[in-house]
């Protein structure tokens, strides 16, 4: 596929200026209403008209790629289409109350969460559901607090969560953050749990195993069973990270295979866009013991309508109002349009668009069978530049370097949301970039936007606003 | 495409041959033998929810949204609205910033990451501190997140983090949960008169405290007179002084940096997003020395290959993925959308825009606390202090009966004490402001 990106470049040769750049403009605030040791003397802001502004904006949007620019296969983040009817739906004037409006005048809104609670319950086979979380790792977060307080309350003081070596960064650090001790499990040479490890590794200090499924290699973790009784033996309760649950909608649930809490990532899954880095939502699941813990509040049903309640022993919160409201209404709206039928089948064209896609490219795959996603390794290449090549052809580049058990990581996610025709063109850009020199794919991107940055440097001399670039 | 059609997911494009022509090239004969899944897991029952069409699904969320009570809210305490410009929806909604994620390809996403270079810019400008993430969640989250970073930094030593007792009881509860992993404990010192007790504060204050946290305006909607003597009572124990406010406020408020605040968190949303039920956008500005501490994405000028000057997300070794259990923070998808829809509307306004809406918070707090102090039966603003956007207002009769009646008349206001409403006003309320003073003298008597 041929491809260039905009690019524009203004006459001091530098791309589309910053705000800042184009106009400026210092106001002084003296005169106002308040007495002048209240306020700040003058303020000093970028000063465009709404044409020049909406050009500015419009100008980097296109130098930015998104789900709609092309196929954006980025693994473990599940970059599926974003239907566009939930966006109005959002935008909907119903939608806009206000947090603190009484539960009797915002009945519309607790209506939605409930029924959103209820169906990412049955869809998780989890007994009860919090949606306050605002991400994938407050889930995590909330999730861990959950089971703290859990253990507590049995009276019982545990350090350690124990998390595969493959998980994703946010597990240690969300177990980290609930002030728990982080014991790193090593995988099996198949890439999944290795049981003798873990039964080495659990105890009484055993506060949870934090684990994803299918896992970061796509695989499905098939002694899960095993796994849960073993955890579950030594008193440990056993977490979900819900960010692969697209590859079993419909098909399997974290409730029926012993976990005990759950997070979903909504903006995964349930298709919210996300945003250029967010936002999302992380509801999390439990079972049934658990749920006097969730965060607060829930809602329920009462008299005909709905209400918040706190749960008797709850975390507390985690969100300074309810959670992503936002883009719970959006999950919600998906979820409702597919039903059943059409999530199943989400799940099933995921998988299938993995597996098609990993048959037609080039690099060596070394575990399976996967599901959602794979994860090829760039062998005697540089992952980092084989994901720059890419670019070139026109597609957004897997997830590199990641999970770090396959040598020069592709982590690959097509989802359903492409035709054969383009991940035959997705196998065509892998396979011409595995055939190209390290020189080509040194100097690669040509066709973006910007060429290649150095990140180094970025790095060793920190500019992070207008007003550091003078410097 | 056929409205009623129902073969599936609506939003996968095989068609029943492809599928076939797939599953064939793959080498297995249906879907399901794609799901190495052990029988005794597998799901095999139905999640009982119904398929709908786009048309249907439309109105079934709507009907149950139109389930809300068109109320005119006079609501404030952390969750503000403003008009928000069309040209924000209209540019923010364009589906190459919408539907794009992290940056971890920054050559193909220059314009998301110039944008939120650019928010981070304007929050440097407007807290006078030298870094500022491209977001947190929320204001609530932020104000964890500062009290982990007090944690964190070697020049601060203690395990007490001292709030105001007027703190709202959600951004509290938060703090407790952050604080709790690290072994902090969270303390409340006193208010007079809605601002911030010094004395008392200084009683607080001892070298086992790590942070000590304040707000401008406060929840009560009180602007404070003497955060530089809060900023230098921290100082004197070597606590770091964290500031709660937001962008609007800062327009015309002491700007952070000179009453010496460490740390500036708070609500961004105010701008760029209007009334949406909490969501919100959570600010984290702090000084330059404490770089390498910050939690969540910083993006950072660079330059590529041709020499010019692009945007990448940098110093990413604090973070989650790098970092894991020895990272600054677990956050990794983000608020960035409201970060740029914030940027945006920041940019329509421009200084002058910005200024004059802050100014406005000021007046109309204050004509509508002057109109309401005629009522009788009602006192207002019950603190003898400037006010930014709300303020409280005395009620003779009990404030939730009169919030409850205020309802009636389509009105919201929140009730906060046994005798105390507090009152909102902004540009968005403007034109109904006659009416809920009219209704106020009413069922206040
Ligand atoms: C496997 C896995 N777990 C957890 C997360 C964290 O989710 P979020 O980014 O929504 O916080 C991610 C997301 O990127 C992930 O891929």
């Amino acid at each position: 596929m041929n491809y260039a990106q905009a690019r524009w470049t203004d006459d001091d040769d530098r791309y589309e200026p910053l705000l800042s750049e184009k106009s400026s403009e210092t106001v002084s605030t003296e005169d106002g209403p308040l007495p002048d040791d209240l306020t700040r003397d003058s303020l000093t802001l970028p000063d465009v008209s709404e044409p020049e502004l909406a050009r500015h904006y419009t100008r980097l949007s296109q130098t930015n790629y998104g789900v709609e620019s092309g196929p954006f296969p980025l693994g473990s983040c599940t970059m599926k289409y974003n239907p566009s009817f939930t966006e109005d739906l959002a935008a909907s004037p119903d939608a806009a109350v206000h947090p603190d409006q009484p539960t009797e005048t915002t009945q519309g809104t607790l209506e939605l969460l409930y029924r959103l609670q209820d169906y990412l319950g049955r869809i998780g086979g989890m007994d009860a559901v919090s949606l306050q979380p605002p991400a994938g790792a407050a889930g995590e977060f909330a999730g861990i607090l959950v089971a703290k307080a859990y253990h507590e309350h049995n009276g019982e003081d545990r350090s350690e969560v124990l998390i595969p070596e493959s998980a994703h960064g946010t597990n240690f650090a969300s177990a980290a953050m609930a002030g728990y001790d982080v014991v790193s499990l090593a995988g099996d040479d198949d890439g999944r749990v290795d049981l003798d490890a873990l039964e080495a590794a659990v105890g009484e200090e055993t506060a949870a195993l934090m684990l994803t499924n299918p896992n970061t290699l796509g695989l499905f973790e098939r002694d899960i069973e095993a796994i849960a009784a073993i955890v579950h033996d030594a008193g440990g309760l056993l977490y979900y990270d819900g960010a692969n649950l697209n590859a079993l909608l419909g098909r399997a649930r974290p409730g029926d295979m012993g976990f005990d809490v759950m997070h979903y990532n909504v903006h995964k899954t349930f298709a919210t866009p996300h945003g250029g880095g967010g936002p999302g939502a992380g509801p999390i699941g439990v079972t049934d013991d658990l749920a006097p813990f969730l965060p607060a509040p829930r809602v329920a049903e009462s008299r005909g309508g709905y209400e918040y309640v706190d749960p008797d022993r709850s975390i507390g919160k985690v969100h300074g109002f309810y959670g992503n409201w936002p883009v719970l209404l959006k999950a919600y709206a998906y979820i409702a349009r597919l039903g059943d039928a059409g999530l199943a089948d989400a799940s099933a064209k995921a998988v299938l668009n993995a597996n098609y896609l990993a048959e037609q490219i080039d690099y060596e795959i070394p575990f399976g069978p996967f599901h959602h996603e794979f994860v090829a390794s760039a062998g005697e290449q540089d992952a980092a530049d084989v994901a720059k090549r890419m670019l070139d052809y026109g597609v957004h580049p897997p997830t590199t370097k990641w999970p770090e058990i396959v040598p020069e990581a592709l982590m690959t996610e097509p989802t359903e949301a492409e035709s054969r025709r383009t991940l035959d063109q997705l196998a065509a850009a892998f396979d011409a970039v595995a055939g190209e020199s390290d020189e080509t794919l040194a100097s690669a991107p040509e066709s973006t936007a910007a060429r290649r940055i150095d990140q180094v440097r970025a790095a060793r001399e920190p500019r992070l606003s207008w007003q550091s670039l003078d410097e | 495409m056929s409205e009623d059609d129902s073969r599936g997911t609506p939003y996968a494009p095989h068609t029943a041959a492809t599928t076939a022509a797939m599953l064939d090239a793959v080498g297995v004969d249906s879907e399901a033998a794609l799901f190495d899944i052990p029988e005794s897991v597998a799901f095999d029952a139905d999640f009982d929810i119904p398929e709908r069409s786009e048309r249907e699904t439309r109105s079934h969320v709507e009907e149950i949204l139109g389930r809300n009570d068109d109320l005119t809210a006079f609501l404030g305490r952390g969750h503000y609205d403003h008009y928000v410009p069309s040209v924000v929806d209209d540019l923010a909604g364009r589906s190459e910033f919408l539907t794009s994620y992290t940056q971890y390809q920054p050559e193909i996403a220059q314009g998301f990451l110039q944008a939120l270079f650019e928010y981070q810019s304007m929050l440097v400008e407007l807290t006078g501190l030298g870094v500022a993430n491209c977001s947190m969640y929320d204001a609530a989250t932020a104000l964890g997140e500062a009290a982990t970073l007090s944690q964190r930094l070697r020049s601060v030593s203690g395990d007490r983090v001292l709030v105001p007792d007027l703190l709202r009881a959600g951004k509290r509860a938060v703090l407790d949960n952050y604080a709790g992993g690290p072994g902090l404990t969270v303390e409340t010192y006193p208010t007079a008169d809605g601002n911030v007790d010094l004395d008392a504060l200084r009683g607080a204050l001892d070298d086992d405290v790590a942070m000590v946290y304040a707000e401008n305006p406060t929840v009560r909607g009180t602007i404070e007179e003497g955060l530089a003597a809060v900023g230098d009572a921290a100082d004197a124990h070597d606590a770091l002084f964290c500031l709660g406010t937001d962008p609007v406020a800062m327009a015309l408020l002491e700007p952070p940096a000179s009453v010496g605040a460490d740390v500036v968190v708070g609500d961004a949303s105010s701008l760029g997003t209007g009334t949406a039920y909490g969501f919100g956008l959570g600010l984290f500005v702090t000084r330059e020395a404490y770089l390498r501490q910050v939690p969540g994405r910083l993006v950072g000028a660079a330059e590529d290959d041709s020499g010019r000057r692009a945007y990448t997300l940098t110093l990413q070794t604090r973070e989650q993925h790098i970092r894991r259990e020895r990272a600054t923070s677990n956050i990794c998808t983000n608020q960035a959308w409201v970060a740029l829809r914030a940027a945006m509307h920041a940019a329509w306004l421009g200084p002058d825009g910005l200024v004059d809406l802050a100014e406005s918070c000021v007046t109309r707090a204050r004509d509508l606390a002057a109109r309401i102090d005629e009522i009788s039966g009602v006192r207002a603003p019950v603190h003898d202090r400037h006010h930014f956007r709300e303020f409280v207002a005395h009620t003779d009769q009990p404030a939730e009966a009169i919030r409850a009646d205020l309802a009636e008349e389509g009105y919201a206001v929140h009730a906060v004490g046994d005798h105390e409403i507090q009152i909102c006003a902004t540009e968005t309320t403007e034109r109904a402001v006659d009416g809920f003073v009219d209704a106020l003298a009413e069922v206040a008597r």
